[in-house]
């Protein structure tokens, strides 16, 4: 709860303007803080220029002083939306379990939502020791502000030491409040994590420079240290049902179940096959398809090979196809097993959004095209008679018409 | 309605290059630019005040020639800007520098709405939007895909995307908003913009002007620290498949088998 210095409290009010949930009032020139609308944000604590407002439990001071060896376990934030774990959860779970017991320590899963209880023991025959669940109808949508508010008490009480989230759009959204309210360092779309050699801390390695330089990050004076990880770069583990764990029943204070949006409906779209950043194959779109009808033929290939269908913007600007398949700078990431491109040029903005795929085939009319520099496989043709070929040939391989 | 976009200054990735051979950025003649996403935030908060009345003014944290890119924000329409620049903000992560804009947006005076874009191009982090709608207390709806605003103007109704489709959100001022490339089309800077932006005042603020507590800012208040870096080696990349049509596909069909793909 908030605690107010009334020593130090002059009333200036301050606070009562940044309360966003209007818990405080100034009364006699002090300022009194509603423990029933509060919903503990800290924005009051930030603002008050007297330093008189603390966030009790709130016991996390910021870089040095910090006392890291209270701090023990691995956390796994589980994803579950729309009836199903977002597959990065399962990808986390191999990797939290690799540093768990490099580490000898604990790996918990996080499960947060409505009506997901039952879910907890299929994050125990991932890998999980321990699953922690959260379990209110309140979190049947995702509110960010609440997601973030719940994960950062149970860390604030449980500390551990590091916390992993899938780089999804959800995971994107609530975990840098997290890491904010927590005051630590957060690590934006990891590809590999490792223990350091010596000590204790987690080595992160990312993407920057749109994949020209690989950094590896740490975060060695505070806790716990956080990261999102790229869905696709690790392995998750076969499944063992004979996995033994345990599972915790969570109740989150009411106070931290307040939000200030209101999600009206989620839709999904229908989407044929799997979504673009977790699909194996993307399958890609650029402007030398030439028109609107040979994009049924990539639509056509992407389905044989169970792939996700993607585009440069010059293809989602015609709309030949939705805004949600352009791979690039100002569209999604992907780093699938096999990419193909058809009649893309390369232009730097597609090339940051696709250069992490295992296998990249370009097939491009203008052997100077720029995205044969990144290719693993090459071939200078027209689109018109290469990609007709290609369909029969691989919907016959396959078996899959 | 007091409305803030907060834009950052970014190396443009078209003239950025690379010396494949020594691995590093050769950094001659690389343009800044204003990130991509923050001229949609830009055209966001214009449009947002277009309907409801106020001011927008733009806030962003960078060396002395971040200027440019309030400028470009004020020809477009942004009415004032804010450079908050120091050395002691230099090796700032993003928790630090969500305190500092915190700082510099505290200033200013009260706020209804910030935007923010999706996330800046030279990080990819997408941390700054959602940590400084924590330091501001601010509920925060990240990669807005569509925006209106909500009968009596009470608040806005958002499309937040995500990868299997999207949620509808409504969200009452003050809020905080991320937004992507397809929520609008941001407008070309008008001439008269460009007169007022090139006459205008743009005050430069310091760790000391904003507040801010020396541990807190800049490198001393980043949890976050570099490591190593390397360059990533893409083994023998590049095979051409030659032959005709029928050729080059058998060939491919054949790699992918051997891959285990097909
Ligand atoms: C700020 C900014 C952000 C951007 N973000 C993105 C992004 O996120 N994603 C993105 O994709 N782009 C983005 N772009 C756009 C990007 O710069 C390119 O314009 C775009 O990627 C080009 O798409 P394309 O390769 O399909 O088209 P083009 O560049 O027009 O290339 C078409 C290619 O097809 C070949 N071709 C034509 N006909 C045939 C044929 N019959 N057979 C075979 N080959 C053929 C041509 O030789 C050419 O190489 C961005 C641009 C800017 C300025
Ligand atoms: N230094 C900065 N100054 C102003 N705004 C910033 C700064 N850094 C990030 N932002 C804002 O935060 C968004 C996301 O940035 P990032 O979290 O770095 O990917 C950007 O699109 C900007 O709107």
């Amino acid at each position: 709860m908030v605690v107010v210095d009334l020593e130090k409290c002059v009333g200036c009010g301050e606070c009562e303007d940044v309360c966003t949930f209007g818990a405080i009032s100034i009364v006699d020139e002090k300022a009194v803080v509603d423990p029933d609308t509060c919903t503990l944000c800290g924005a009051c604590e930030e603002a008050c220029p007297e330093g008189a407002i603390e966030i009790e439990g709130e016991d996390i001071s910021p870089a040095g002083g910090m006392d890291l060896d209270a701090w023990r376990g691995v956390w796994v934030v589980a994803e579950f939306r729309h009836d199903r774990f977002a597959p990065v959860t399962f990808e986390l779970l191999g990797k939290g379990r690799q540093l768990a017991d490099d580490l000898e320590t604990d790996l918990t899963a996080v499960l947060m939502g409505s009506g997901v209880g039952e879910y907890a023991e299929s994050l125990i025959e991932r890998g999980a020791d321990k699953v922690l669940v959260v379990d209110s109808p309140r979190l049947e949508q995702f509110l960010d502000d609440v997601y973030a508010r719940i994960l950062a008490d149970m860390a604030q009480k449980e500390k551990p030491e590091i916390i992993l989230a899938g780089a999804t759009a959800m995971g994107r959204a609530f975990i840098p409040q997290v890491a904010t309210i927590l005051e630590t360092g957060l690590t934006a779309d990891c590809t590999g994590l490792e223990i350091a050699p010596e000590g204790r801390d987690l080595l992160q390695t990312r993407p920057a420079f749109g994949g020209n330089l690989m950094a590896t990050i740490i975060c060695d004076s505070t806790r716990p240290q956080m990261a999102t990880v790229r869905p696709h770069v690790l392995k998750a583990m076969e499944p063992d049902a004979s996995r033994q764990g345990e599972v915790i029943k969570i109740d989150p204070h009411e106070d931290l179940l307040k939000s200030n949006i209101k999600v009206l409906e989620s839709v999904m779209e229908e989407a044929e096959g799997p979504m673009l950043t977790e699909a194996e194959v993307v399958i890609t779109a650029g402007r030398g398809v030439e028109n609107p009808k040979n994009i049924a033929l990539i639509e056509k290939l992407a389905h044989c090979m169970e792939g996700g269908v993607g585009a440069t913007r010059a293809v989602t600007d015609a709309e030949w196809l939705p805004g949600r398949c352009q791979i690039g700078q100002t569209g999604v990431t992907v780093s699938p097993k096999l990419y193909m491109g058809f009649g893309v040029s390369g232009a730097i903005q597609h090339l940051v959004g696709m250069q992490g795929s295992e296998i990249i085939v370009a097939v491009n009319k203008d052997p100077d095209a720029p995205v044969f520099d990144v290719a693993t496989y090459g071939i200078v043709g027209d689109v018109k008679d290469i990609l007709p070929l290609l369909v029969r040939r691989i919907c016959q391989e396959r078996g899959n018409d | 309605m007091d409305i803030v976009v907060c834009i950052k200054q970014v190396p443009d990735a078209a003239s950025v290059k690379w010396d494949h051979k020594t691995g590093t950025l050769i950094r001659d003649g690389v343009q800044s630019v204003i990130n991509p996403f923050d001229y949609n935030a830009i055209e966001a908060a214009l449009s947002l005040r277009d309907e409801l009345g106020g001011k927008v003014t733009a806030v962003t944290m960078g060396p002395p020639q971040a200027q440019d890119a309030i400028r470009e924000a004020m020809s477009m329409g942004v009415d004032h800007g804010v450079v908050i620049s120091d050395r002691a903000f230099a090796g700032a992560d993003t928790l630090a520098t969500t305190y500092t804009l915190s700082r510099a947006i505290r200033k200013l005076g009260s706020v209804d709405a910030v935007f923010c874009g999706k996330q800046a191009i030279d990080g990819d982090t997408a941390q700054v939007g959602p940590g400084l709608a924590v330091r501001l207390g601010l509920p925060c709806v990240t990669c807005v895909g569509e925006m209106e605003i909500m009968e009596g103007g009470a608040g806005l109704r958002v499309k937040r995307m995500c990868e299997q489709g999207y949620d509808v959100v409504e969200v009452g001022f003050p809020v905080l908003l991320t937004v992507l490339a397809s929520l609008n089309t941001p407008r070309v800077p008008s001439l008269k913009g460009k007169m007022r932006a090139r006459k205008a005042d743009i005050p430069l603020w310091s760790a000391e002007d904003i507040g801010a507590q020396k541990d807190k800012i800049g490198l001393a208040g980043s949890p976050t620290k570099v490591f190593s870096t390397h360059i990533p080696k893409f083994e023998a990349r590049r095979e051409m498949l030659p032959g005709t049509a029928e050729e080059q596909v058998d060939a491919l069909v054949d790699k992918l088998k051997e891959a285990g793909i097909i």
